[in-house]
């Protein structure tokens, strides 16, 4: 069972009904136990930073997701905002991140690309992932829907599990033993989100 | 398009069919790898009905891929609500002629990237191109890039072009139409009307220079007889024929 975390941002009924089209079991939830109880936890979120730091740290939810992620080592699945929220902060906000992944989130900045960006990205983007990273298994020409105007930038190259190109290299996904990140949404990426939630599932 | 909560498709903006439920469409479309998809609720305007949020969201909850809704967004505050509801984009017809300012304000709140200006186009007896509203039955007196360029000025992140003439009649896009309009504007030109294969999507992006194609008629009919068959070329199709020679 995996349990989408629900502290009332982002639309959790897509990554719901995927799940459920892939044959995955998942629970939307606002209830810490539902949240220890389940087997892998998926943590969404869209909009502005600081928004969903302040939703999530209010949601009663922070104390038992940190125990199960960081005592009990079950893989959790951060999707967009989420992703960036395992950062340490974001240039978006002045509120501190997670801080499960060492780093922060920037944003794009137009006057570094190679050619001109427009920001947001927003757009079917194709992404190199690092050989060997589970996540992609099985996904022959990984690409996938971005929505964004910050990007994580990783202290440890090696916890980026896979890049992606707009303007510049960025950071598509990060991975930090059972802690998952995709800046990208799977639930927006029809077959391929698909293969992806299903390789989650199954690692 | 829906028209009275069935998926409906017309010829030259009349006749329209009945194709389906939208909600199968949208999972035939998952199935079918669709890039995006654009929900049109084309009596909502007439009507005088504001969009339907919680019908907006079930649709949205099936959908695998971004999406964009359309139909009586008259408010800053419906647009919100559609944004929350899990669509990427709003699309903008009637209120642009109507609502002036609305363009400006959801570039402001939400971003150009969500807001796209759609205007339908429909040549006159003189022959010049002309902007409809109120689906293709009333005439604005206004020359179409100039309309299209207050569109990109009140912070409309992309068009969405719509020949009126082509629609549902499979006779290839209106390049000239197109070109006249991409040329003269910055953002982004979305062509609509009259697609009948993988010719005219590059014709529309080669001589048109539109930046990316939709179509209706195209994904939901199977000719000659125009029977209801939802269908979208595949990704490797799409590749060879399409993306690797625009």
């Amino acid at each position: 069972m995996i349990a989408i975390l629900d502290f009332g941002v982002g639309n959790l009924a897509s990554i719901h009904n995927m799940l459920k089209k892939i044959g995955v079991p998942s629970v939307i939830t606002t209830d810490p136990e539902v949240a220890r109880k389940a087997e892998k936890l998926i943590l969404p979120g869209v909009g502005n930073f600081d928004y969903c730091m302040q939703k999530f740290t209010s949601s009663g939810l922070v104390d038992t997701v940190e125990d199960v992620v960081l005592n009990q080592k079950k893989p959790i699945l951060g999707i967009c905002v989420g992703c960036q929220m395992m950062m340490e902060e974001s240039e978006e906000g002045v509120n501190k991140g997670l801080g499960w992944i060492k780093g922060k989130v920037a944003r794009f900045k137009p006057e570094l690309a190679s050619e001109g960006i427009k920001v947001p990205h927003m757009n079917w983007t194709d992404i190199t992932a690092r050989p060997g990273v589970k996540l992609y298994d099985k996904i022959e020409y990984p690409r996938f829907y971005f929505v964004h105007s910050y990007h994580l930038v990783c202290d440890e190259e090696s916890e980026v599990s896979a890049t992606s190109f707009y303007g510049y290299s960025f950071a598509a996904s990060v991975e930090k033993q059972n802690i998952y990140g995709v800046q990208f949404h799977p639930e927006k990426s029809h077959k391929y989100g698909m293969q992806l939630l299903r390789n989650f599932y199954m690692l | 398009m829906i028209h009275n909560n069935g998926l409906v498709k017309s010829e030259q903006f009349r006749n329209y069919r009945y194709v389906g439920d939208p909600i199968n469409a949208v999972r035939i479309f998952n199935e079918k790898e669709v890039d995006e998809l654009a929900l049109i609720d084309i009596s909502a305007t007439k009507e005088k009905r504001a969009p339907n949020v919680a019908r907006i969201k079930e649709i949205a909850g099936e959908a695998f891929m971004p999406l964009s809704y359309g139909g009586g967004i008259t408010d800053i505050r419906q647009v919100a609500d559609i944004l929350t509801a899990g669509v990427e984009k709003v699309i903008i017809n009637k209120a642009i002629y109507a609502r002036p300012g609305l363009l400006t304000e959801i570039a402001k709140n939400f971003g150009s990237q969500s807001a796209v200006a759609s205007i339908d186009v429909k040549k006159n007896w003189l022959g010049k191109y002309r902007v409809f509203i109120d689906n293709g039955t009333r005439a604005i007196q206004e020359d179409v890039v100039a309309y299209a360029k207050k569109c990109e000025q009140a912070g409309a992140g992309e068009v969405l072009l719509n020949s009126i003439d082509r629609d549902g009649t499979f006779q290839g896009y209106d390049s000239e139409l197109i070109e006249k309009v991409s040329t003269q504007l910055s953002i982004p030109v979305i062509a609509c009307g009259g697609a009948a294969g993988m010719d005219d999507f590059r014709n529309a992006v080669l001589a048109g220079k539109a930046s990316a194609v939709a179509a209706g008629s195209f994904f939901v009919f199977q000719r000659p007889h125009k029977a209801v068959l939802i269908s979208y070329p595949s990704q490797k199709e799409l590749e060879e024929k399409f993306y690797s020679v625009v």
